[in-house]
């Protein structure tokens, strides 16, 4: 970055609502306060690892992975789709794909309680059909598919901006050399399209590990992700100490699998949306 | 071009100094800041107090005591009129949270119920004026539960898997499980209370939601055969739905009561009060009661409330279903250690 004046506020801002807001997360963290004072400790690290946290942890890591995978199988084919020339309405599916995002997302997570709820929309079809009522409000499956649901244009955007960059002529000079589609499919377009895959993943791992609104409203309670853990040690028990120290190793966690996704993106080169 | 960015930056600048003057215009206007539960008043009770002394009301909504304990402790927020809890308003008073309220600016107190006076949390009356009371019990519904529903145990019944809402509350919850095993709701005994978390990881597989607000329209459109409530979410779900019934099980329950309070650093502490003598005007406490569904300690609104509604023992229960109820003591000492049994509650599989 070029050290110009214009510059200056953006790094007060950056000490303001980063820097800060971190060292009081460490201090939290790594602090007890008794009646002598302040000391340091690691007590509340070492409660992370206790079995029940941990259970947590994974299962918040399992259901992210999970929503990640559905988000990219899902997303990579409407991205190509989107991106593709031959198809004329791309602009309005695209429309299509952005304009659920304008309306405050949890409002929207609502619109899925009242769907799914027993004597739902989706419960009056079933009855309709004569089929038996499911119960799909309060499961894990309402929660992957809440998180899906919220976080899929953060995969298919950065896909889709890597395929439309893509250079046009590699393709055509590849199938002019004789390459069948899954030859191109395989060895041009995936390769090429990786850093916006890569920057989708993370994109879409990172708030679906934290998340905790959509666990509480569709899983109802009853599904607590390390998102909730911390928000009940801030909102309810009023443990800083632990809620920071939950946070603290969550940040360290995202930090390393940022590094282990940069990597691969370093290799594939630019193109990526950060 | 750069005349273009010229006119928008006056025009920009005008806009500024008309919005800055807008707003100095407005702060001349008192304001007084309330934190209240979610629903719980009749909000055009807000507008006609903001007319009637032309101040400006900013009301905000909490779902949990804990959730308000854990903002104003925090201070992130300056309140000037809370209406928490018993047993928080106990714990606010020992932390030093709370203002003395003037009583002579409070002339309406003199209607409040001399049952409501001299509780446990506020032993001298000094800090608070009672606003609603009522009971936590049992909501059934009568098409789903055929079986008389007068225990807790009804909650641990596997017939009703995935059919029972229990509360998002720490106290209430635990609450349950101790009575439910016969012991005190305001327990100390560390070994009672593993009993009660064991309960509660037991009970967790039946369990649909744990839920607060939104228990009552689940509980309206039949999500649900049973669900933890306070009494007067009960009468207004049956008010909605004539198929759902209310009982305090003869293990006992929780009696509580909310009450008014006036916080530590206010700048409109005469505001604060006038706002609670309002509240306490006959007609006001009233129309809050009749639209909360919550009972009231107004003797005054209580007289004219229709029979229909006195006779309901969901809203006035009698002596004997009060018989084994219990208010909530603050228990500073042992709360960290509810809040982990919970933490522990909800995070097991």
């Amino acid at each position: 970055m070029r050290k110009t004046w214009y510059a200056y506020p953006y790094l007060v801002w950056m000490a303001i609502f980063i820097v800060i807001p971190l060292f009081l997360l460490l201090f939290y963290a790594f602090t007890v306060t008794t009646e002598e004072g302040i000391k340091f400790t690691l007590q509340h690290i070492k409660r992370v690892w206790e079995p029940i946290y941990l259970m947590v942890l994974l299962r918040s890591v399992l259901l992210a992975l999970i929503c990640t995978v559905v988000c990219l199988v899902i997303g990579y084919p409407v991205a190509s789709i989107l991106a593709s020339k031959e198809y004329s309405h791309n602009k309005v599916l695209a429309l299509l794909l952005v304009i659920p995002m304008w309306i405050n997302f949890l409002v929207r997570t609502y619109a899925w309680m009242s769907l799914l709820g027993r004597n739902g929309l989706i419960d009056i079809v079933m009855d309709f059909l004569h089929l038996p009522p499911v119960q799909l409000l309060y499961t894990d499956h309402a929660v992957v598919l809440g998180m899906v649901y919220n976080f899929l244009p953060f995969m298919v955007l950065p896909i889709y901006s890597v395929l439309t960059k893509m250079d046009k002529s590699i393709i055509e000079a590849a199938e002019d050399l004789g390459a069948d589609y899954a030859t191109v499919l395989k060895r041009i377009v995936i390769p090429l399209s990786l850093p916006g895959v890569i920057s989708g993943i993370t994109m879409v791992f990172m708030p679906a590990v934290t998340t905790f609104i959509i666990s509480r409203l569709l899983g109802g309670g009853q599904y607590i992700l390390i998102g909730n853990l911390i928000e009940q040690q801030f909102i309810v028990v009023g443990d800083w100490n632990f809620g920071s120290a939950i946070s603290f190793v969550l940040t360290v966690i995202i930090l390393i699998s940022m590094g282990i996704m940069r990597k691969y993106d370093r290799e594939y080169e630019g193109g990526a949306i950060w | 071009m750069k005349k273009a960015f010229k006119i928008f930056g006056l025009l920009f600048s005008i806009i500024m100094v008309v919005g800055i003057l807008a707003g100095c215009g407005s702060a001349s206007k008192a304001q007084l800041k309330v934190y209240n539960w979610g629903d719980y008043i009749d909000e055009t009770v807000i507008d006609e107090f903001e007319k009637k002394y032309n101040i400006d009301v900013i009301y905000d909504t909490f779902a949990t005591n804990e959730e308000m304990y854990v903002k104003i402790k925090g201070g992130g927020a300056d309140y000037d009129v809370a209406i928490p809890s018993d047993y928080m308003i106990e714990r606010m008073i020992k932390e030093g949270m709370l203002e003395k309220i003037d009583f002579s600016n409070v002339p309406n107190y003199k209607y409040i119920d001399e049952r409501f006076k001299n509780l446990p949390y506020d032993p001298n009356n000094e800090y608070s004026v009672p606003y609603m009371w009522g009971t936590v019990g049992i909501l059934y519904n009568k098409k789903m539960v055929k079986e008389p529903v007068d225990s807790w145990k009804i909650l641990w019944d596997e017939k009703y898997k995935k059919q029972i809402f229990m509360l998002d509350s720490s106290r209430d919850s635990i609450g349950v499980a101790l009575k439910m095993l016969g012991y005190s709701l305001n327990t100390r005994n560390m070994d009672e209370l593993e009993q009660a978390k064991e309960a509660l990881i037991r009970q967790k597989p039946l369990v649909l939601s744990y839920v607060s607000d939104e228990v009552k329209n689940a509980m309206i459109s039949g999500q649900a055969a049973l669900a933890v409530v306070w009494s007067g979410d009960a009468v207004y779900t049956k008010r909605e739905n004539p198929d759902l019934e209310y009982a305090i099980p003869k293990e006992g329950s929780n009696l509580w009561v909310d009450a008014m309070v006036i916080l530590k650093g206010t700048k409109n502490k005469k505001v604060a009060e006038q706002f609670i003598n309002f509240m306490c005007e006959p007609e006001i406490a009233y129309r809050n009661t009749t639209y909360i569904g919550y009972s009231t300690p107004h003797t005054e609104a209580r007289k004219m409330l229709p029979p229909e509604i006195l006779n309901d023992r969901t809203a006035y229960p009698t002596d004997e279903d009060l018989k084994n109820c219990e208010v909530f003591e603050a228990l500073s000492d042992v709360i960290k250690e509810y809040d982990r049994v919970w933490t522990e509650v909800k995070a097991a599989r």
